[in-house]
């Protein structure tokens, strides 16, 4: 059985935040939350093994794009979902070429959100385990067990 | 009618005043400016030329004249030195003499006559029966007395003809007598009369007293008067013996010109006369001539000039009109714009309350889930409340997004574009305003219509502008619109039908040019059709249309199927 996504929810409206997290736990997801770009990559530092970002792209301070940049830095593995208004679709479409998975357009279906993240996690958890793969693989022959 | 408005402007009227005084006063300066300098100079030369031409002539004439009498006074004095007064006397001797001289001169003689000092004519040959005639009261007989010879001015005398006389004195005896001959007078006349210029140009002599010495030639009043001016400046010019030419007006007279020269010693005053008007008549209708060139050139002038500028002004206030018009449209597209932006910014804003209340409302879903709520009287219409709260909050995300859409710059980039959905876009974007408006729209769209590769916003604008225009065109009475699509060959074609006022014919023709608009001021700019017509024709498609008034329009756009053809159609057409 696949662990529980660990999922941090990104965007500068908390009431949006406080409800979605409550949504999102209930099904049966692990969420953390933050309201500013710069929160986001200080709880990223501090759980490196993040899954996915919920990532809203207008956002005072740091923005989603700048975020997501921060976030590949920190953790190239952690799949990133924008969340946007309609005015900036060309934003988080550009965020799609910096490494983003997918985008997600205000308000959204819990449903849609549901698979993308599902979706996400699992491609970020199979590129983990090519990585271990690999990595087992090379330490198998480095010793000279294969 | 705004044209005429234009033209009226005190602006363009003051515009139209210069440029026209500004290209006579620029042509006609120097037109004016050579042709009285050539005028002028060829005025003052033929002067020089018909005066010159006169002095030359009278002077010759003079001579003649001086040298007619000097030859017959020559004669007279050789048959007094030759033969003396005593053989003179004789009456044989002297009509053998005058036969002489008749036969040397033909008529110019009259008679010839041997008188006494007493007066008395001895001895006559002649015509007329003068034998002993008294001259002693004659006031030449008086004169030739007290001269060596004497010629005498025209006189009647005795015999009632006009006739002069040249007399030679002779000592004959310790008495004086004269030697007379009658110099007849027709011969003197033609002398004088052989001069004649033009149709008024003709000569005369005049006495010192201004008596006429020759008959003029034809109708002419001899108004003695009149040449007193000749004979008072006559006693300076002699001395000169030159020719003076001038050109006078007498009381109640035409211009003339006038040559006279003093002969016979300053005795007699030749006179040319001739009309002004005769004398240059050339040069006068030479300069008429001129003139008229002169008028019809600057009439040719005055009348392309008013054409010219009438054509540059209107020009002018069509290319102001169109920069009006363009200044007009371009602040349209500017409020546009910030209707947009600010659009765009609302919808945006209004996205994450709404994004909100749709989770909450999920989040209550999600909660009636549980155990305890499943049971409550009331779980059905929570659902359906919360159902309600989904369905409007999508509502808010469509309309939201339709205007972001809308708000977005026009993207001139070619999809794939599906025109049922994008004509049921527009519709929708259409339905309030056609609301209020008391127009329905009506859609019939045609099952599996292919996807054409247009720009989806251009087609939007198309569509957008068509529809529009027939809910304006049925503001005030209301009616149906109906928007229909369909394929036909390699074409898809959408029909745009009110049954509004129509179109009258005279408008029809007319519709898709730029800036033609029959809304009222400030409502539409002109250039939605005219856009449309673009846009559909870059394509390679058509926009047509049907119209009857009273009865509705139709406007008809063919958009072909097959991109590449049109491509080719249109790289054909510019080869």
């Amino acid at each position: 059985m696949m662990l529980k996504p660990l999922v941090m929810l990104v965007d500068d409206e908390a009431p949006f935040i406080e409800t979605m997290s409550k949504r999102l736990r209930k099904r049966d997801l692990t969420v953390l939350t933050a309201l500013s770009g710069q929160k986001a990559i200080e709880k990223l530092e501090k759980n490196r093994n993040m899954d996915v970002v919920i990532l809203d792209v207008k956002m005072p301070g740091m923005d989603g794009i700048e975020t997501l940049g921060e976030i590949k830095k920190i953790c190239p593995l952690t799949e990133v979902i924008m969340l946007t208004g309609h005015a900036t679709v060309e934003t988080s479409i550009e965020g799609m070429r910096l490494g983003a998975f997918d985008y997600l357009m205000k308000p959204c279906e819990m449903k849609i959100l549901m698979e993308k993240v599902m979706e996400a996690t699992e491609k970020k958890r199979a590129h983990e385990e090519k990585i271990r793969d690999a990595q087992v693989k090379e330490s198998l022959t480095r010793h000279g067990l294969e | 009618m705004n044209e005429k408005k234009h033209r009226d402007d005190p602006f363009y009227k003051h515009l139209a005043r210069r440029i026209i005084f500004g290209i006579i006063f620029v042509s006609f300066t120097p037109l004016l400016l050579v042709s009285g300098m050539i005028l002028w100079s060829f005025h003052h030369a033929y002067h020089e030329k018909v005066n010159a031409h006169l002095e030359e002539l009278v002077g010759r004439h003079t001579q003649n004249i001086d040298s007619f009498l000097d030859e017959k006074l020559s004669d007279i004095q050789l048959l007094v030195r030759s033969y003396g007064i005593d053989r003179l006397q004789d009456p044989v001797f002297l009509s053998d003499r005058l036969e002489a001289l008749r036969a040397t001169y033909d008529d110019v003689f009259t008679d010839l006559g041997v008188i006494n000092e007493d007066g008395i004519q001895v001895t006559y040959v002649g015509p007329f029966k003068l034998e002993n005639a008294n001259y002693h009261k004659a006031e030449w007989f008086n004169k030739a007395l007290n001269n060596p010879y004497y010629i005498s001015d025209v006189f009647l005398g005795l015999r009632g003809h006009p006739h002069f006389i040249v007399a030679v004195k002779q000592k004959f005896q310790n008495k004086d007598w004269l030697l007379k001959a009658t110099i007849n007078f027709q011969a003197f006349n033609s002398l004088v009369e052989n001069l004649r210029i033009g149709q008024t140009g003709f000569a005369f002599i005049l006495n010192k007293e201004g008596e006429f010495q020759t008959t003029p030639s034809f109708e002419f009043t001899p108004q003695k008067g009149c040449y007193g001016f000749f004979l008072d400046c006559g006693g300076e010019t002699i001395v000169d013996d030159k020719v003076q030419v001038v050109e006078k007006t007498f009381e109640g007279g035409a211009k003339n010109l006038y040559a006279t020269a003093f002969l016979k010693g300053g005795d007699w005053l030749m006179i040319f006369r001739q009309e002004s008007r005769d004398a240059f008549g050339e040069l006068n209708r030479t300069q008429n001539m001129a003139l008229l060139m002169i008028i019809m050139g600057g009439l040719v002038i005055v009348t392309l000039t008013s054409i010219l500028t009438k054509r540059t002004v209107n020009r002018i206030i069509a290319a102001d009109r169109e920069k009006e018009t363009l200044n007009q449209q371009m602040i349209e597209t500017g409020k546009l714009a910030t209707v947009g932006e600010l659009a765009a910014g609302i919808a945006h804003e209004i996205n994450n309350p709404v994004a909100i209340m749709v989770e909450e409302a999920g989040w209550i879903e999600d909660l009636l889930e549980e155990e305890d709520f499943k049971e409550g009287e009331n779980l059905a219409e929570f659902e359906r409340a919360l159902i309600q709260i989904r369905t409007q909050g999508q509502r808010c995300k469509e309309i939201t997004h339709k205007l972001l859409s809308f708000a977005r710059k026009t993207d001139p980039r070619v999809h794939e574009v599906q025109l049922n959905a994008l004509v049921e876009e527009m519709v929708s974007l259409s339905a309030q305003k056609a609301k209020y408006a008391n127009v329905v729209l009506e859609t019939q769209l045609a099952e599996n219509l292919p996807t054409v590769n247009v720009s989806e916003s251009e087609m939007q604008q198309v569509f957008l502008n068509l529809i529009n225009n027939a809910t304006d065109a049925m503001e005030k009475t209301g009616g149906t619109i109906r928007v229909t699509t369909g394929s036909k060959d390699d074409d898809i074609i959408i029909r745009v039908s009110d049954n509004g006022p129509g179109i009258p014919k005279a408008n029809l023709d007319r519709i898709f040019n730029p800036f033609y608009t029959t809304k009222a001021v400030g409502k539409g700019t002109g250039l939605g059709l005219s856009i449309c017509h673009g846009i559909i024709k870059k394509i390679g498609g058509e926009i047509k249309v049907e119209s009857n008034v009273d009865v509705g329009t139709t406007f008809i756009v063919r958009i072909p199927l097959d991109k590449k053809d049109t491509d080719d159609s249109r790289d054909g057409n510019d080869k």
